[in-house]
């Protein structure tokens, strides 16, 4: 971020008649249009869009991209978003024709190379799952875990015809997606509480599983930043009740390699290839959701799914009866997963174990520089990300979570994720990932340390040194200002 | 080691901080008998050199749009890409920032973002547009999810059989879990009929669901449709292409209430399909139960404009299980091209596309109507798609059109049994006479040949 003035909106900056040629001029016959299309289908006057030079275009967007924060300039800890470095490499393969020219519909004889690729791709993810098939389909993380609810409810209606089971069950310690993908999917959600520890608390969850309960989401490690022991029991425990277990994989990178969700019991999950396997954010998108299952749910993943030949070539295999559907049109969000794909052939069998070795040493490092400052209250350990909180902070000195967000952007560190989970008051939530050095780790620490000593007061202004100050948000939802009008 | 910047110093450091004798422990939570005891089965590593190497070569197998002249639509298209949007929306400013959740340090995605949504109110002529969603099809679904919530109706959805059949796909597979009923109106020749439209809509209709330009290229009689849905006070939603705003008229000017959109045409590579851009805009009265981001106007502590995401009691990690929907990012990269599309475009350089387009597609439709075995679909008027019907096998014909370096069309017949022998072709402001000239040649040789 170098903090320039903003930069006024394009419709401020645009001039009547000012444009840049691009478009060559038309080498067939020019006839009137209304001639082609009826007149009552026409447009009478042009969009009112703007009207830029080229150089305006580059200047405005320019100056826009130095008003972020971003991985590349920036320490981004925040947590639950696992925002590694995004390597270059991968970048520029993904802006090969080679992937960007090619049409979802072209014949799979044109296609050999993006479809040996995706199903190396499903291979991997059902490994570092040890799980059985993966579909490669869902758009996101929230879309894969409503596609994995919808791949177990059709799953329950086969085996089940003559019962509907109408529950999940999640912890009160999830990500808001996964009880709206529930709602979504047509069950009633029931909260499961957390421990004193930060764990699922066993005795609540006995309580409420019964017959009706379809699936578990479960978090691990949570997004307290624990790894949640008892997850065998809990699978166990649903599975003789036939239900299942649904892991939200949003915290993959703390044990790549390590332990794999087939193994403890999982029987679907998502992944976040944008956050695990490096995929860009985007400025919030686009991510992908790949989900992995068990055999027993494969019939009913979405379609298609890339298949294999016994001549070693490969195809769009639609013919799926079981299937679902579709939950987005096309095959997938490709160029995320494309990064995956190559993000994990860069680093391999040993290099994604030390991925979750070093992300969790990074995290345990910083807990241990600001923990007397900022307590964690389900610590002492932790895996890839931890939850300090400022509840004595508050308490003794008026300084909340959120002052400490926005002063750290005055230091140059983007801020955790504040307020998440809602389990722990006053939450700072930091996953600093394993692609930080221990200089940054050290540097962020010391940042922390430092605000928690300034005048309670002045840090309810912070930041200091943005292009804006502190943003009044009650405003902006009270008298909603959605677009920029004339 | 890839991208890992601790050194074994480091590591001995850190270990000692935490108290701790080596990295395995950094595990103790887990149980050992969950414990992976051997090497994950993928590939070993690949050094930086020999990755481009590996990946290149597999990239190089696919014969996309960039080795054989492209005639292939359906919902992607080879429009033309201006250099600026490729050069700009590669700042990793840009792409490595996530979302704008600290206002005061994501000003740039924040200002974006805002300007994205006035571009598409632009050019749909809808109040209000969200920061967007996955692609066209979940922009359908989540619009009928919005027209339900709104209407507070049991919910009976009409959707015309020549929305794209993927995104229909997509719309039951929602659905089949809530109590919805998704009635779908069959094409005649290539669009709907108005006044089978109208009586397939009933009072409890919530919402109905039309394409214009429809699946098959061709301009629907989108006002008797749009009205035909109020009259029994349903919502109308219509799925438009964007680039063909440039020559057709606004939706607003047909009484639209929901706009939906795939935006890849708008400055996006088709990239196997994704990832996509789902716009959704609308009229203000659905504003409450708009899914997905949304960014507004606001001021700071010195009353300076700033832009903030607002509305956040509609989302999931607020509301959770009485979230809009279940969404929580958008396609923020997608957005950010679209607009620096649009602005490096402006207002003449999208009808330039859109003119262009439209007259090579009939140029197209002529040449390839000469063709002795093939001859036009539809009746009716169409923007830059048209649907052929070949007298031979679609197949071999399309094969052999490939191997004459075209990707010549996409065969009807795995959507519409009834169309087997239907090709849809689709030609953008890209393709020059030459090259359809020799799409022509290339299908009557074709022909000639099976």
């Amino acid at each position: 971020m170098y903090k320039l003035d903003q930069p006024p909106l394009l419709f401020e900056a645009s001039r009547p008649g000012r444009s840049t040629a691009i478009l060559p001029p038309c080498d067939v016959p020019v006839v009137p249009l209304d001639s082609l299309i009826p007149a009552e289908h026409l447009q009478k006057s042009a969009v009112p869009l703007p009207e830029l030079s080229e150089l305006d275009v580059v200047r405005h967007y320019t100056n826009l991209s130095s008003l972020n924060m971003s991985i590349d300039g920036n320490f981004y800890p925040l947590g639950s978003c696992t925002m590694k470095y995004n390597p270059k490499r991968n970048e520029r393969l993904a802006a090969l024709p080679g992937l960007g020219a090619q049409h979802p519909y072209q014949d799979d004889s044109t296609l050999q190379g993006m479809l040996a690729i995706l199903h190396e791709l499903q291979n991997d993810l059902a490994e570092i799952a040890g799980l059985d098939a993966v579909s490669l389909q869902p758009a996101a993380g929230a879309q894969g875990e409503l596609t994995a609810l919808f791949v177990a409810a059709a799953y329950f209606r086969d085996q089940e015809p003559d019962r509907k089971r109408t529950q999940v069950l999640i912890p009160d310690s999830a990500h808001g997606t996964n009880p709206a993908s529930a709602h979504l999917a047509g069950f009633e959600t029931v909260t499961v509480k957390s421990d004193s520890r930060g764990l699922v608390d066993i005795e609540d969850f006995k309580s409420k599983l019964s017959d009706d309960v379809a699936v578990f989401m479960i978090t691990n490690p949570n997004t307290v930043g624990l790894f949640d022991p008892q997850i065998g029991e809990i699978a166990g425990l649903l599975h003789e009740r036939g239900a299942l277990l649904y892991l939200d994989g949003a915290n993959m990178n703390a044990i790549l390699g390590v332990v794999r969700p087939g193994d403890m019991g999982v029987d679907l999950m998502h992944y976040n290839p944008h956050k695990t396997f490096s995929g860009p954010h985007g400025g919030g998108g686009p991510g992908a959701g790949p989900i992995a299952v068990r055999a027993k749910l494969a019939p009913y993943l979405p379609s298609p799914m890339v298949g294999r030949r016994e001549d070693g070539t490969y195809f769009l295999d639609e013919d799926r009866p079981l299937s679902i559907g579709r939950v987005r049109a096309f095959f997938g969000n490709t160029g995320v997963l494309f990064r995956a794909y190559c993000y994990i052939r860069s680093q391999g069998p040993d290099g994604l174990k030390r991925v979750a070795q070093h992300a969790v040493l990074n995290a345990n490092y910083l807990l241990s520089l600001v923990r007397d400052v900022y307590p964690v209250p389900c610590g002492p350990r932790c895996m890839h990300e931890f939850v300090a909180s400022c509840r004595t902070l508050a308490k003794d000195r008026g300084i909340r979570a959120m002052d400490v967000g926005k002063r750290l952007i005055d230091y140059n560190f983007h801020a955790p994720t504040v307020y998440f989970p809602l389990i722990v008051s006053e939450a700072l939530m930091i996953e600093p990932t394993e692609t930080e050095s221990r200089d940054t780790l050290e540097a962020f620490a010391a940042a922390l340390r430092a605000i928690a000593a300034e005048d309670a007061d002045s840090l309810h202004d912070a930041p200091f040194t943005t292009p804006v100050s502190r943003l009044d948000e009650v405003k902006a939802a009270k008298t909603p200002v959605l677009r920029w009008t004339p | 080691m890839a991208y890992i910047a601790n050194t074994p110093d480091d590591v001995r450091v850190m270990l000692g901080a935490i108290g701790l004798d080596s990295l395995d422990q950094l595990f103790d939570m887990i149980p050992p008998e969950y414990r992976l005891d051997r090497d994950l089965r993928i590939p070993p590593a690949l050094t930086e050199f020999d990755l481009t190497r590996r990946v290149g070569a597999l990239l190089a197998r696919n014969e996309g749009a960039d080795r054989r002249v492209c005639f292939l639509g359906a919902g992607s298209y080879d429009h033309f890409i201006p250099a600026v949007v490729d050069s700009l929306a590669s700042r990793g400013e840009f792409y490595t920032a996530y979302t704008p959740y600290q206002a005061e340090a994501s000003q740039g995605t924040l200002q974006a973002t805002f300007e994205y949504q006035t571009l598409m109110t632009q050019l749909t002529g809808m109040d209000v547009s969200n920061a967007s969603l996955y692609d066209g099809g979940s922009a359908v679904t989540e619009a009928v999810l919005m027209a339900l919530a709104t209407n507070r109706r049991a919910g009976r959805v009409v959707v015309a059989g020549t929305v794209h059949p993927e995104y229909r796909k997509i719309l039951e597979t929602y659905l089949t879990h809530l109590d919805s009923e998704v009635v779908t109106v069959p094409p005649q020749n290539g669009g709907v009929d108005p006044s089978a439209f109208a009586a397939a809509i009933t009072p409890d209709t919530a919402a109905v669901v039309i394409q214009h330009p429809n699946f098959f290229g061709r301009l629907e009689d989108v006002a008797a449709l749009v009205d035909a849905a109020h009259a029994h006070g349903a919502t109308a939603i219509v799925s438009v292409d964007p680039i063909s705003l440039g020559v057709l008229r606004r939706p607003d000017a047909y009484g639209a209430d929901v706009v939906v959109a795939e935006g890849q045409g708008l400055g996006n590579p088709m990239s196997f399909g994704g990832p996509y851009l789902g716009i959704l805009a609308c009229r203000q009265d659905y504003l409450r139960k708009l899914p997905g981001r949304i960014v507004g106007q606001t001021a700071d502590r010195n009353g300076k404009r700033s832009w903030v995401l607002t509305l956040q009691t509609r989302e999931q990690h607020i509301r959770r299980e009485k979230a809009t929907s279940n969404i929580c990012t958008n396609q923020g990269l997608l957005a950010l091209r679209s607009s620096i599309y649009l602005a490096a475009m402006g207002p003449r350089g999208l009808r330039e596309a859109a003119e262009l387009s439209t007259r090579k597609a009939h140029y197209a439709a002529e040449a390839l109507a000469k063709v002795d075995g093939l001859s036009l679909a539809f009746p009716g008027p169409f923007f830059k798609e048209f649907a052929i019907r070949c007298d031979k096998d679609p197949r071999a014909v399309l094969e052999k059109v490939g191997a004459a370096g075209f990707h010549g069309g996409v065969g009807l017949g795995r959507w519409y049994p009834e169309l087997a022998d239907h090709i849809l072709v689709a030609v953008t402001e890209k393709r020059t006479k030459d090259e359809i000239d020799g799409l022509a040649d290339a299908y009557r040789d074709a022909l000639a040949a099976s």
